[in-house]
């Protein structure tokens, strides 16, 4: 269909966003970016995607209420279990030859990857070589991320996906429940560093062994995908593995032939010999 | 409303898919060219048992939409479970983990809004049984984009609440049996 108005003012948006503040939203996946682009503007209460621009142009508090919308923060720990049953049963194995690892959550949210990744490491015997990075452009996940304290009613869920995905502990042993919350340990976190980055507007920082990006190129289209493999192939230590979300494939991706399928049913790929 | 050969279906469906898509899908015929996508609400720990099941019953290629995928004609996508399915502007496919909207992902909603979007008057979307109100909002937008919308006659329908629905929505909605929607989508495009 012909551009609409509103298509155009999205543009515009996107552009004063950039310049403005460099967060860089021009080459999400535009249906979706759409869709919560309206949403904002009814919740917020503009009447155009115009109004609600100049505002946040002019008032840097806007800022934060409209990154909640324009990025997805939609988490749970163990999610998708058999991802992390894979990484304990075919990839540790190959992480636990090297004397010390690096590990790189990107795009992780309020924090539920990590410290599922954390437990992981934990009950593997690797959390103590290990140093993680857990980075994300939305401030205030990272701020939750670094305090580790969910609401107890999603707790069952994470016990259940914890358990599925071949768990030795029990979740309970790594929390606090107090006040209708959950907070997990500092324990978790003494080796995470927690920082922003983006896939999108920033570069390669450490040496890493495993990469996990789940569910955050899908909202990219397929340049901006190839810009965030690019960065993991730039960031993988030779041999070195990369896990995606379960609907997400180096299929599109100009480096795909730098990756070997590992395990192609949990879209785990590792880095090819040079 | 143009419908032509460059049309393309969008269907949602809850309780009662299963036999609803089984009496529409496996009679388009082959050298049909519109793509066809579809959302069924299923439990989100499940895998998709829908597409082998359509599979062996179709002429047309059944499968599951993936991220990124550009619209083949006479192809029917599935949404994944747990992910929204929407259409790009440039005809390819997008998921996403966005919440659930009217507590489903995916939501017929996201997909019929996306899909109005990006193709206006030639779309149909075609709203069948259940027992939510998903796609009333999705099947409102295909007609204020001047789309073609069908419901499934609340009288045949296994479930009810999703047709009333859709038609308090959108009251000139066409209202079909299952065999009427059939035969309607198969004069579509058809090459
Ligand atoms: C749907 S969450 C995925 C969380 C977790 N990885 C998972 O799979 O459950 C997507 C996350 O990606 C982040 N994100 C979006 N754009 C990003 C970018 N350019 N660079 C890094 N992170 C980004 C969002 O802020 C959000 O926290």
């Amino acid at each position: 269909m012909s551009e609409t108005i509103e298509d155009l003012e999205i543009q515009l948006l996107l552009e004063a966003l950039y310049q403005r503040y460099h967060y860089d939203f021009r080459h999400y996946a535009r249906a979706s970016i759409k869709r919560r682009l309206t949403q904002a503007r009814g919740q917020l209460g503009f009447p155009t995607i115009s109004a609600l621009q100049d505002r946040v142009l002019h008032d840097p508090a806007m800022l934060p209420r409209l990154l909640d919308f324009l990025t997805v923060q939609v988490s749970e720990m163990f999610r998708d279990p058999s991802y992390f049953r894979a990484l304990r049963e075919h990839v540790l194995p190959h992480l636990r030859t090297y004397p010390s690892l690096k590990v790189w959550i990107a795009g992780c949210s309020a924090g539920e990857e990590v410290y599922s990744l954390a437990i992981l490491f934990k009950e593997e015997g690797l959390y103590d070589r290990t140093i993680f990075y857990a980075t994300d452009i939305n401030p205030e996940a990272l701020a939750e991320a670094e305090a580790g304290v969910y609401a107890l009613d999603r707790i069952r869920k994470f016990t259940e996906n914890h358990q599925k995905s071949g768990g030795k502990s029990s979740l309970s042993d790594y929390y606090t429940a107090a006040y209708g919350r959950a907070a997990f340990d500092k324990g978790l976190r003494s080796r995470v560093v927690f920082s922003d980055h983006s896939l999108v507007t920033d570069a390669v920082f450490a040496e890493m062994h495993l990469i996990s990006c789940r569910n955050v190129m899908i909202y990219f289209d397929r340049t901006l995908q190839d810009r965030a493999i690019g960065l993991f192939r730039g960031s993988l230590t030779r041999k070195g593995f990369l896990g995606l979300g379960s609907k997400e494939s180096l299929r599109f991706s100009s480096h795909a032939s730098a990756f070997a399928e590992f395990l192609p049913g949990e879209k785990i790929y590792q880095k090819r010999e040079p | 409303m143009n419908v032509t050969s460059s049309s393309t279906v969008v269907i949602g469906a809850s309780a009662g898919a299963v036999q609803a898509l089984l009496a529409v899908l496996p009679t388009l015929p082959a050298g049909f060219t519109a793509p066809v996508l579809v959302v069924v609400h299923v439990p989100p720990d499940r895998d998709n048992v829908l597409v082998p099941l359509l599979q062996a019953k179709c002429r047309l290629t059944v499968k599951e939409a993936e991220d990124k995928e550009a619209l083949a004609p006479g192809v029917i996508y599935f949404a994944p479970s747990d992910y929204h399915l929407l259409v790009e502007a440039d005809r390819t496919l997008a998921l996403s983990t966005d919440e659930p909207v009217n507590y489903s992902r995916p939501s017929i909603d996201v997909l019929f809004e996306s899909a109005a979007d990006a193709y206006g008057e030639n779309l149909v979307g075609v709203i069948l049984t259940g027992a939510n109100h998903d796609g009333a909002a999705g099947l409102k937008a295909v007609v204020e984009a001047g789309g073609v919308a069908i419901v499934q006659s609340p009288a045949e329908a296994y479930a009810t609440p999703m047709p009333h629905a859709a038609l308090q929505a959108s009251p000139t909605a066409l209202i079909m049996n299952l065999d009427a929607i059939a035969s309607y989508l198969s004069s579509l495009g058809a090459a």
